[in-house]
């Protein structure tokens, strides 16, 4: 399934980098406009009405190590209006001129055909971010707006071949914040330069004349699961970075936990070993570290990330069933710590 | 005439829209209808909630500025979370200048109401409760602002916290006042915060009642300026029930007042009865900890003006038993580890010393001695002022 979707991912990007000009275009007003559009389709981002065409500027990427979101098919597009550039900071997060916008839609495939769960967009406008979800129809032909989030049940074969069943959760517009938020202000977290180095996909970028000039990178984000690629604690901090980091950073959601997951921080206790629990409350489960050097089992982070009750469960916003396959690389990361 | 026109045509565009009221009734569909409500709310607006039971399936969240959320009262409008799915807390609120009032929370699954980063916020009348009563299952915290400045608690009841019915951590200038904290393991509690007020409660039931705790590894460290006065800290002897790991676990069924790790805490005219293993007791943080930057003593505590009644008669740590003995059968009013610096006690109460000589020490290392006579005088703190939009707020 994760093949088909990298497949269609690169027919996508193909046909952005060779397509002609096409009648569909953008609609940059409705970007930077007010208010909240209520249709997907407002936006122009899509030449087809079931959101799997991308129009003329609207650019397909990927991420070294995305975050999970209920084993959901992902297909992320980049949007910068005409004659403008991403700027780089370094490795970290692009910089996007205002009028751009992030788009992200999740889906399933569901006997035997891709299904689109939701579109979730994050625009760029003048006093800043705005970040709204849209939810699609059962028909696929129409994605409308739901600033208050919705369940949905939901059916699938994981990768290892067990069929799911899920209440997905589309994120309400404040949780989509909750994520995407540095100092209060709504942010875009996925587009790293570093997340984005594959060795190819900044040159592509660069060609297409999205972004001024390819940055450095001294060391990619890992692929989280492709052992060839790295070590495995790069690969666990890769995953915590992509997965955790973006509420678990100074100036996240997470500022007062004192657990901190980016990729740069470098105080063992605040990644949390020997960390003892601040807030946890239940989340703990008994145990008196986040990590336990060598002991998964002891160690309150797997815990958390292990269990689907509301009160424990981490992360908080986007996840319904357990990520059996991240649990298992930070527990062999921990199970070698000394 | 046409230019006084213009004028006020230009005045009525300049002015801010007129704020208004999104009622929210109790019944079907409430996440989403209270849900978008609380996303679609302009500053200025009220959301009040109708009488009834909201049953909802999500937690709830605000983010916009001076959104006012009233209920017809806390035992009339009920937001209730039994059948939570998500979301780490029942309401969460991460914008300014947000006044709660007049509702309860039931049964949310993790905390249930917590407020990150939002200033000049006020809970007013709220009840936040876990209907079980004490439960190693029931959510951490009642009500929780957490890094924030000026906040106002107040007139609230919360029951049943597994960690602190009242928490406020890493914040600066507040006020917690006539509520009332009943079955949770700490009752109130004020942790890594600066200048806090936490008068006229009734705490009761809980493991410990009001504690003063600073804890290493934060961005908010060295809590001080806190004054506990002209509470009722009665009865506090329920088993704790928290789960391991979490400071509160530690702390010792039958506990009156704590402070540890805390600098210029005063502790004057309470009424602290029938703690069975200490009313006041003021200790350092006892675990490691690896954190250059934290100061685990207790340091310029002062005690005056307390009414005191019976403590000690059911110490609740490792050779409690043994220490009460030799204090004839029960522990006295205050138990102080000894490694603090400049304890004052003006009232006429009397006190166990537990020699402690090293950060770290639990009670088995004690060489216990009577606390002896501790007088001396100390500048009052200064009086906490919020800003007056928040007094306002609730007229």
């Amino acid at each position: 399934m994760r093949l088909f979707a990298a497949a269609l991912a690169l027919c996508a990007a193909g046909f952005a980098v060779s397509a002609a000009s096409t009648d569909q275009r953008v609609a940059d007003a409705v970007i930077t406009g007010e208010g909240f559009p209520r249709t997907l389709a407002e936006y122009g981002f899509f030449q087809d009405a079931s959101g799997w065409q991308p129009s003329d500027g609207v650019v397909p990427y990927k991420l070294n190590t995305p975050l999970f979101t209920d084993y959901a098919d992902k297909y992320r597009f980049i949007y910068v209006p005409p004659g403008q550039k991403v700027e780089t900071d370094g490795e970290g997060l692009l910089r996007f001129p205002v009028g751009s916008a992030l788009i992200k839609s999740f889906g399933y495939e569901i006997a035997g055909e891709p299904h689109l769960i939701e579109t979730r967009v994050l625009l760029h406008r003048a006093d800043g971010w705005l970040a709204l979800p849209y939810v699609w129809n059962a028909e696929q032909t129409e994605a409308k707006l739901k600033v208050a989030g919705k369940r949905l049940p939901v059916t699938f074969t994981d990768p290892s071949g067990t069929e799911r069943t899920i209440s997905y959760a589309v994120p309400n517009k404040n949780q989509c914040k909750e994520c995407h938020s540095l100092s209060d202000a709504v942010t875009p977290i996925g587009p790293k330069a570093r997340n984005l180095d594959d060795g190819m996909q900044l040159e592509r970028l660069t060609q297409l004349g999205l972004i001024a000039e390819r940055p450095e990178i001294k060391k990619p984000l890992p692929v989280w699961d492709g052992p060839q690629s790295a070590s495995l604690e790069d690969r666990a901090r890769g995953y915590l970075d992509a997965n955790c980091a973006h509420c678990h950073n100074r100036k996240g959601s997470a500022s007062n936990s004192g657990m901190f997951l980016t990729w740069e921080e470098d105080n063992p206790v605040h990644v949390g070993v020997g960390k003892r629990p601040t807030a946890a409350g239940r989340g703990s489960g008994g145990m008196e570290f986040a990590i336990a050097p060598g002991q998964p089992d002891q160690s309150f982070m797997i815990y958390r990330l292990k269990s689907l009750d509301p009160g424990i469960a981490m992360p908080e916003v986007g996840r319904s069933t357990v990520h059996d396959e991240g649990v298992e690389l930070l527990s062999a990361w921990i199970a070698e710590m000394e | 005439m046409i230019r006084s026109l213009i004028a006020i045509a230009a005045l009525s565009c300049s002015m801010p829209v007129l704020a208004k009221t999104l009622t929210v009734e109790a019944g079907a569909d409430a996440q989403e209808r209270l849900q978008e409500a609380l996303i679609l709310a302009e500053p200025g607006d009220v959301v009040e909630l109708g009488a009834g039971r909201f049953d909802l399936t999500d937690g709830l969240s605000l983010d916009v500025d001076r959104v006012t959320v009233r209920g017809q009262g806390m035992d009339k409008s009920v937001l209730n979370f039994a059948g939570q799915l998500g979301a780490g807390e029942g309401l969460l609120v991460t914008s300014d200048d947000v006044v709660l009032r007049d509702f309860a929370i039931e049964d949310s699954k993790g905390d249930g109401i917590k407020s990150k980063g939002a200033d000049r916020i006020v809970y007013h009348a709220l009840r936040v409760e876990w209907t079980g009563g004490p439960k190693a299952t029931n959510g951490a915290y009642g009500i929780y602002p957490v890094e924030a400045s000026d906040i106002l608690v107040q007139d609230s009841v919360v029951r049943g916290a597994s960690d602190a019915g009242i928490y406020v951590g890493q914040s600066k200038n507040i006020i917690v006042r006539r509520n009332t904290a009943i079955e949770n393991v700490a009752g109130i509690e004020i942790e890594n915060s600066f200048d806090a007020e936490v008068t006229e409660n009734l705490v009761t039931g809980n493991t410990g009642g009001i504690l003063v705790f600073d804890l290493p590894n934060l961005p908010q460290m060295g809590g001080h300026n806190v004054l506990v006065a002209r509470n009722a800290i009665i009865a506090n002897n329920t088993d704790n029930f928290a789960p391991e790991g979490n400071i509160v676990a530690s702390v010792p069924a039958g506990t009156g007042v704590m402070i540890m790790a805390n600098r210029n805490v005063h502790v004057k005219d309470n009424a602290i009865i029938n703690n069975g293993t200490s009313n006041i007791m003021v200790v350092a943080y006892t675990q490691k900890f690896d954190d250059p930057n934290y100061q685990p003593t207790a340091r310029d505590v002062f005690v005056e003006g307390n009414v005191y009644g019976r403590a000690g008669f059911a110490p609740d740590f490792p050779g409690g038993q043994q220490l009460a003995a030799a204090f004839g059968g029960s522990l006295p009013s205050i138990m102080y580890d000894g490694l603090g610096e400049n304890l004052i006690v003006n009232d006429k109460v009397s006190g166990v010393n537990l020699g402690l000589t090293e950060v770290g020490q639990g009670p088995e290392n004690a060489n216990p001695a009577p606390l002896g006579d501790m007088p001396g005088t100390v500048s009052a703190l200064d009086p906490i002022t919020l800003p007056a939009s928040m007094e306002a707020a609730l007229k």
